[in-house]
């Protein structure tokens, strides 16, 4: 049992409607690992998540998720597992430990006060815990929301954008966490927007318009892509930026330090134009092989925002 | 995992009661609103008004004129406010508001009673305003024959007889004094009740939606009838103690008497608070936001305060607004509440209305779990 998958879905299909926003998507994710879930806005993601969590009864496909059916045993799922959603959701007209009360009532814990209490020392908040937590900024309100969804000690862990709205200081503390977390052995699925916390991710799952595009080991991702990436160093980067982007092949122009990836699917067409550049001597042009970032790049950039195009 | 879980329920109950006590306004408001009401209306809200600006055209200085005169200000429906002179006078004076009433005893009054030549009294009333006037207009001519007849004494008593003898009697049952507030405080509690009830409620359980703390709340093990237990509840209690106060302040601001059956008070009233709770969680199933649901509260509140026979007489409205009256639990818990505190009704007397109440929440009920599954994916 020890290595079956935290969640393992097939076929999940979610319409509202008239419109399919989740279309027969398949999704394994191992135990222990920390599972990427990336896609722009309207993809499906959140409809996913919470199908997995037995919040959304899917119209179509099967799943289980710590073992337990998806569509059956959405009680037993919701006792193992901690669902952060996107926006703030913990009660602002309350204080923090009666936030952090009401949700240890909830999964029943016992100890309630001792644990609580416990919480609020691990978050730095015990001298804080009669503010009401309307009145904490963003990144206190993420933490505390994570330390809610934690005192059950859950098997899995969804995040939904955790880190929307966060300072950069308070994402690199949360992600901090989430691998302290998963050297626990407890399993997380995070979906997010930015590719710092994309790169910090095992597995990656990317989606589209309700469709699964790619999922991999992150290693893989890059190569499953099949871009061909050619570094470029030299004086006056930025007008040949310009210049290469409307060159045919060039697929994807990247600042990176004081450097250009160039990055392409077609790697014949890229070739010619880096024989010509070559040419002209004027910048040292080297071919690497490419990495997450390019993929990621790459992949955010041809997605186009899924609610603008769904009624086109 | 246990079907219904107590410490869950309490835990939802805990937190509405901590979020209750935190919005000042909203807890203010559920206390304050019966006080104000019964006050307002109670007060101010009178169908049997006294001491209506009254001006006198006095053609006759006669002991039988000044008899008729004084025996209207004693009634206290009239108010003598000023003389006018000829009739364009006394038009000018009813057309500018100065006075409701405008008497002209014609000239030689008293001596055309003597004669037996049944002198008319004009009395022109603003009749702009029907209810303002109708009951004073009422209880006029009663006043007039006892005025007259007991001014004509000694010789003249042989006429007293002839004329009209008779006083119209006005027998009121139920409000002796026929005060308006004895009518008005008992519905009041129908109205109270609903407004608060059904606001607050679709309010409470729109709210979680809306901030999207329903999300975090269905993602935990809770089930969906420990969290509406433990919102409804909180409410209830909110019922029960704007209903105490209510009671109280009619006892003792009014003096509205208690005359019938505790039981089949406290019987009605419950059901009455489980009807208007399953009313605002019908509308929590169609609201979107907190602003939708009081938009839909207040709604609904208009024809609760309209045709349901708490402004104006049910009896007195046609067929169709009969039945849509029918369709509104005020208008049943209004006519209980009534019986019960002033015509003595015990359970016997208020089956019908019990038995109306609870089809509408049969219907109400039905509906909304329909829509409510509807509403779950």
């Amino acid at each position: 049992m020890t290595d079956a998958p935290a969640i393992r879905v097939t076929g999940l299909t979610k319409r509202f409607g008239d419109r399919t926003v989740v279309d027969n998507f398949d999704m394994e994710v191992p135990k222990g690992a920390i599972y990427g879930f990336l896609g722009p806005n309207g993809s499906g993601k959140t409809t996913t998540i919470r199908m997995m969590c037995g919040l959304l009864t899917p119209d179509d496909g099967t799943g289980s998720c710590l073992g337990y059916d998806i569509r059956s045993e959405s009680a037993a799922i919701k006792a193992n597992v901690g669902y952060m959603t996107q926006k703030f959701s913990l009660y602002e007209d309350l204080t923090i430990r009666e936030n952090l009360d009401f949700m240890a009532r909830m999964y029943g814990l016992k100890n309630r006060k001792a644990v609580v209490t416990d919480t609020l020392t691990e978050l730095g908040l015990l001298d804080r815990a009669t503010q009401l937590a309307g009145t904490l900024s963003g990144g206190w309100k993420q933490r505390l929301a994570l330390a809610a969804c934690l005192q059950h000690d859950p098997r899995l862990l969804l995040l939904d954008e955790p880190t929307a709205g966060v300072d950069p200081k308070a994402r690199r503390d949360f992600w901090d966490e989430i691998r302290r977390l998963s050297r626990k052995g407890v399993t997380v699925l995070v979906s997010t927007h930015y590719m710092d916390e994309a790169i910090q991710c095992d597995h990656i799952a990317y989606i589209a318009y309700g469709k699964k595009l790619i999922s991999a080991r992150a290693q893989d991702i890059p190569a499953q892509i099949g871009l061909t990436t050619w570094r470029v160093d030299g004086p006056d980067l930025t007008p040949l930026e310009d210049e290469l982007l409307a060159l045919p092949g060039v697929e994807q122009v990247a600042r990176f330090g004081a450097a250009l990836h160039v990055s392409g699917t077609d790697k014949a067409a890229l070739d010619k134009v880096v024989a010509a550049q070559k040419a002209r001597k004027t910048h040292s042009w080297q071919e690497k092989p490419a990495e997450l970032e390019e993929a990621f790049i790459y992949l955010m950039a041809t997605a186009v925002d899924n609610f603008a195009g769904s009624t086109a | 995992m246990s079907l219904f879980s107590v410490a869950r329920f309490a835990a939802v109950l805990v937190k509405e009661f901590i979020q209750m006590k935190r919005d000042r306004v909203t807890f203010g408001m559920m206390i304050g609103i019966p006080i104000m009401q019964l006050v307002l209306f109670g007060f101010a809200i009178n169908n049997d008004p006294h001491d209506l600006p009254t001006m006198i055209e006095m053609n006759d200085a006669s002991p039988t004129a000044r008899a008729v005169l004084a025996g209207m200000e004693v009634s206290e429906y009239f108010q003598f406010v000023g003389v006018v002179t000829g009739q364009e006078d006394g038009d000018r004076a009813l057309r500018d508001g100065r006075a409701n009433f405008v008497v002209v005893i014609p000239p030689g009054f008293e001596r055309d009673i003597i004669r037996g030549l049944a002198p008319q009294v004009l009395i022109a009333a603003d009749a702009s305003d029907p209810t303002a006037v109708s009951s004073a207009v009422g209880a006029l001519q009663g006043i007039l024959d006892v005025a007259v007849k007991q001014s004509l004494t000694g010789p003249l008593q042989a006429v007293a007889g002839s004329p009209a003898p008779f006083s119209v009697v006005v027998h009121k049952q139920f409000n002796p004094e026929g005060e308006t507030a004895t009518n008005i405080v008992p519905g009041l509690l129908a109205i109270i009740l609903s407004m608060t009830m059904v606001m607050i409620t679709a309010v409470a359980i729109v709210r979680e939606s809306e901030r999207g703390t329903m999300e975090t709340l269905i993602a935990t093990p809770v089930r969906p009838l420990e969290v509406m237990l433990g919102k409804i509840l909180p409410y209830v209690f909110v019922g029960y103690v704007q209903t105490i106060v209510f009671l109280i302040a009619a006892q003792v601001l009014f003096a509205v008497p208690f005359t019938g059956s505790r039981l089949a008070f406290f019987v009605g009233f419950n059901l009455y608070i489980v009807v208007n709770l399953a009313l605002g969680f019908l509308i929590s199933t169609v609201a979107r936001t907190q602003m939708q649901a009081m938009q839909i509260s207040f709604f609904t509140l208009l024809p609760t305060i309209l045709l349901s026979g708490f402004m104006f007489p049910f009896a007195g409205m046609p067929g169709w607004a009969q039945t849509i009256g029918s369709a509104i639990p005020a208008t049943h818990f209004l006519r209980l509440v009534r019986k019960v505190m002033l015509k003595s009704a015990d359970m016997a007397d208020i089956s019908g209305d019990m038995a109306a109440i609870a089809i509408i929440l049969a219907v109400i009920t039905t509906v909304s779990l329909l829509r409510y599954r509807q509403t779950l994916d």
